[in-house]
């Protein structure tokens, strides 16, 4: 139920960009006063973001992240056999985003692409989707690309959601290869909690209407409209510090993997709380699971790869590290996998 | 070539065999002309000559002429 | 580059649902006079269409409606589901994806593999494709495609070039891990080039929501629509079609060296009926071997190869062994073909909600 065991398949590469513009938490007129930014930066532990001009999308930071990883491994981007982009802010609602991209990365027409919408469980869903589709070898070479302009779908007069997030793009190429380390996964989905993060409308649930756009202050420093994100702050704490650590503990179990072994925990940067309340259930010292957050924020789906760039990248290019990574948000939904990755090909963060 | 490619074009118009078409003959000008002849006349180049006119490149061809010095590029392509 | 094989993947059973309500293009005064009527109807051989017309009725309710049907008449527990795919372009929310919210509607274990993707006319062709990844190892045994697109409700009711093609649609594909069996025969392509061919101008994130957005434009007599609803370039996707289905279908027997004669049937999208034509007499098949559903559900996009088999096929599927060309291609542009071969699957009657 639920676990993969994909064989044949490494990781090449991983790269990630984001917006030039930081934003800083300390001054956000968000907050109601300095000492509430105070508190918030240390309760959260994040202390800046990075948020998108309006002319950038997600397509666009993934676009570039891919450029650079595909121009540093010197793949010929003809030979990409399949590309899967993840993400909740696409360009259109019609057409997928991912044909768009082919296009603008210069890929093969005989690539296979689709666009997946998921949330901060993406990036290990799609690691397990492009490992599925290179295990057997028909499809030799794969591109993920996962990123969200996710600041675009808070209101910036939303304490409770603006100040937690960032926007990054990032890029993972993944090959068929035969003598790979297997990789590990473990999924779950609980939707009977789907409200606890969303947007009403914009879709074809709660179609928009001009009211769509009328802000309504919910409570003192909470103002939104039914275009802007709602999260229950609450049931998503009590959700990640339950699902996430069992899905790593019964993953570890079915592939008899000891805490020893592992040489990082990337779990999604949802916030310092959370990261530190998982390492305290696996009983991982907090070293073990590198952080993002403080500079980044919450960047979703890509929050993962972003967090081994700045954090690891010398390492993941220079050594063999066995990882569990651990995506988890909204849907309700959670992935965890454990790969090994062997020097892989990691350029610098990129800014644009 | 040329003689064919009227009697099949003349055929994809749906116009009666007398009607005269010439090469300098601009055919959106025809009273046949249509967007379903547009159709009929894509389908046709295709099945006859193996040849697919995507839309932006048909744009540009005025002339009964013109339609068939394209095709004769790309056919030698 | 292209081609995939997923050996060891059956499909035990496909349903359908569409909305009850029926409009009969007949009746359309959108389209002009009868003359003018009739000759769209032998054009795009649309003659009625399944609308969720205003109904709180999404594309995730209609396949909610199909799968449970499905899941009954297989006597599949839910909690049995391994993975669950949810292809359309009309889901409930922005975020979260619309599989999670299936998930708990059909009673699924909560360890079930779920996610959401995004493509059209070719959406069927690529979740069996990916489904298919997923089970082929056997870790995952049994699966759910819900293939399925209120698309009606993206089309603007004064657009005699989009309103009148288009029907509603949700199915349920059910797929299960059986070693040995010849499994899925893939070819799939893209074209981003042609991404403007079929496309939604705002509402996504190049082009967010904005009061002008929904401001109706005239561009010609007869068709008038606002950013939020479908702009279709009927020729270009026409001469699209015309030139990569065939090629693709034909690329696939090749590659797999299979005999297009021993093919029972061919399922194409239904994109409308002179462009079908037109693929079918490019490969030489026999009118009894191409299914049309066109006439009654319209273009009903990611939906449409699954209710094509469910609407004309359902004896053949249920009472012997099948051998199927399916041919998905339209909005990205994205295209592709599956082979496979059924036996006896389970098919219930069209739902109708």
């Amino acid at each position: 139920m639920a676990y993969q065991k994909i064989e044949n398949v490494r990781i090449s590469g991983i790269s990630a960009c984001v917006p030039k513009t930081i934003v800083s938490n300390i001054n956000s007129p968000v907050f109601l006063s300095a000492e509430d930014a105070s508190k918030f930066i240390s309760s959260t532990g994040i202390k800046e973001r990075r948020i998108a001009s309006s002319d950038i999308c997600s397509s666009d930071l993934c676009y570039d992240a891919a450029e650079k990883l595909i121009g540093d491994l010197g793949w010929d981007r003809k030979e990409i056999d399949c590309l899967v982009f993840i993400t909740q802010t696409p360009d259109y609602i019609v057409p997928a985003t991912s044909c768009i991209l082919q296009d603008r990365l210069g890929l093969s027409s005989e690539c296979y692409s689709f666009d997946v919408t998921l949330g901060c469980s993406g990036w290990v869903y799609g690691v397990s989707i492009i490992g599925s589709l290179l295990s057997t070898g028909y499809f030799k070479k794969g591109l993920l690309l996962v990123g969200e302009t996710t600041t675009k779908t808070k209101s910036p007069t939303d304490k409770s959601t603006f100040p937690l997030f960032g926007d990054a793009g990032t890029a993972t190429c993944m090959e068929h290869s035969p003598k790979a380390p297997p990789m590990y996964f473990h999924t779950g989905t609980d939707g009977s909690k789907h409200q606890v993060i969303y947007i009403p409308d914009g879709a074809f649930r709660n179609p928009t209407t001009l009211q769509s756009l009328n802000s309504e202050e919910v409570e003192p420093g909470v103002t939104r409209n039914r275009l802007q994100y709602i999260m229950d702050g609450g049931a998503v704490f009590v959700f990640s510090i339950t699902k996430p650590p069992q899905s790593i503990k019964i993953l570890m179990e079915n592939a008899a993997i000891a805490n020893e072994e592992i040489d990082y925990y990337f779990l999604h940067q949802a916030n310092k709380i959370m990261v530190e309340k998982i390492c305290n259930k696996l009983k991982v010292p907090v070293e073990k699971a590198p952080t993002s957050y403080e500079l980044f924020g919450n960047t979703s789906m890509s929050s993962i790869p972003l967090t081994m760039i700045t954090s690891k990248r010398r390492e993941l290019v220079n050594s063999r590290l066995n990882l569990i990574i651990c995506g988890f948000g909204g849907g309700l939904s959670w992935a965890t996998g454990n790969i090994i990755t062997d020097r892989i090909v990691c350029p610098e963060l990129i800014e644009i | 070539m040329m003689e064919k490619f009227i009697d099949h074009f003349r055929e994809a118009l749906d116009a009666s065999e007398g009607k005269e078409i010439r090469l300098e003959d601009r055919f959106r000008d025809y009273d046949e002309w249509d967007s379903l002849r547009y159709l009929s006349v894509i389908a046709m180049i295709d099945s006859e000559y193996d040849v697919i006119i995507e839309t932006s490149e048909f744009k540009k061809i005025e002339t009964v002429g013109g339609l068939i010095e394209e095709i004769g590029k790309r056919i030698k392509t | 580059m292209g081609f995939q094989h997923f050996k060891n993947v059956t499909v035990k059973g496909i349903a359908a649902c569409v909305p009850s309500n029926v409009f009969d293009n007949r009746k359309l005064s959108l389209l002009g006079n009868s003359d003018q009527i009739q000759k769209y109807i032998d054009t795009t051989g649309v003659v009625t269409r399944h609308l969720v017309n205003g109904r709180n009725l999404c594309s995730s309710d209609l396949c909610f409606h199909a799968a449970a049907k499905l899941l009954s008449e297989l006597n599949w527990r839910p909690d049995e589901i391994d993975c669950l795919l949810f292809v359309s372009q009309t889901p409930d929310y922005i975020m979260p994806a619309t599989a999670c919210i299936l998930q708990e509607k059909l009673g699924l274990a909560h360890e079930c593999f779920a996610m959401d993707i995004s493509l059209g006319c070719s959406g069927w062709i690529y979740g069996m494709a990916a489904i298919g990844a997923l089970i082929q190892n056997g870790g995952f045994k049994k699966g759910l495609l819900l293939a399925g697109d209120t698309s009606t409700v993206t089309k603007s009711p004064k657009d005699k070039s989009t309103y009148p093609l288009f029907g509603d649609g949700g199915t349920a594909t059910a797929l299960e891990y059986t070693e040995g069996s010849s499994g899925l025969m893939v070819h799939t392509a893209t074209d981003g080039k042609g991404y403007k061919a079929i496309i939604i101008p705002d509402g996504g994130f190049r082009n967010f929501y904005n009061p002008d957005s929904l401001k109706e434009v005239e561009y010609e007599d007869g068709i008038v629509r606002n950013n939020l609803q479908t702009s279709l370039d009927g020729p270009g996707v026409f001469v699209f079609a015309i030139s990569k289905a065939p090629r693709s279908i034909n690329g696939l027997l090749e590659h797999f060296d299979l005999d297009i004669n021993k093919v029972d049937y061919f399922i194409l999208h239904q994109a409308n009926k002179i462009l079908n034509e037109r693929i079918r007499t490019k490969l030489r098949l026999p009118v009894e071997k191409v299914p049309y559903s066109i006439e009654e559900f319209g273009n009903t996009s990611s939906s449409s190869i699954p209710l094509t088999m469910v609407t004309r096929l359902r004896q053949q599927l249920t009472k012997g062994q099948c051998k199927l060309i399916t041919c998905g291609f339209g909005v990205g542009l994205s295209w592709g073909t599956i082979y496979l071969e059924t036996e006896k699957i389970t098919c219930p009657e069209l739902v109708l909600v």
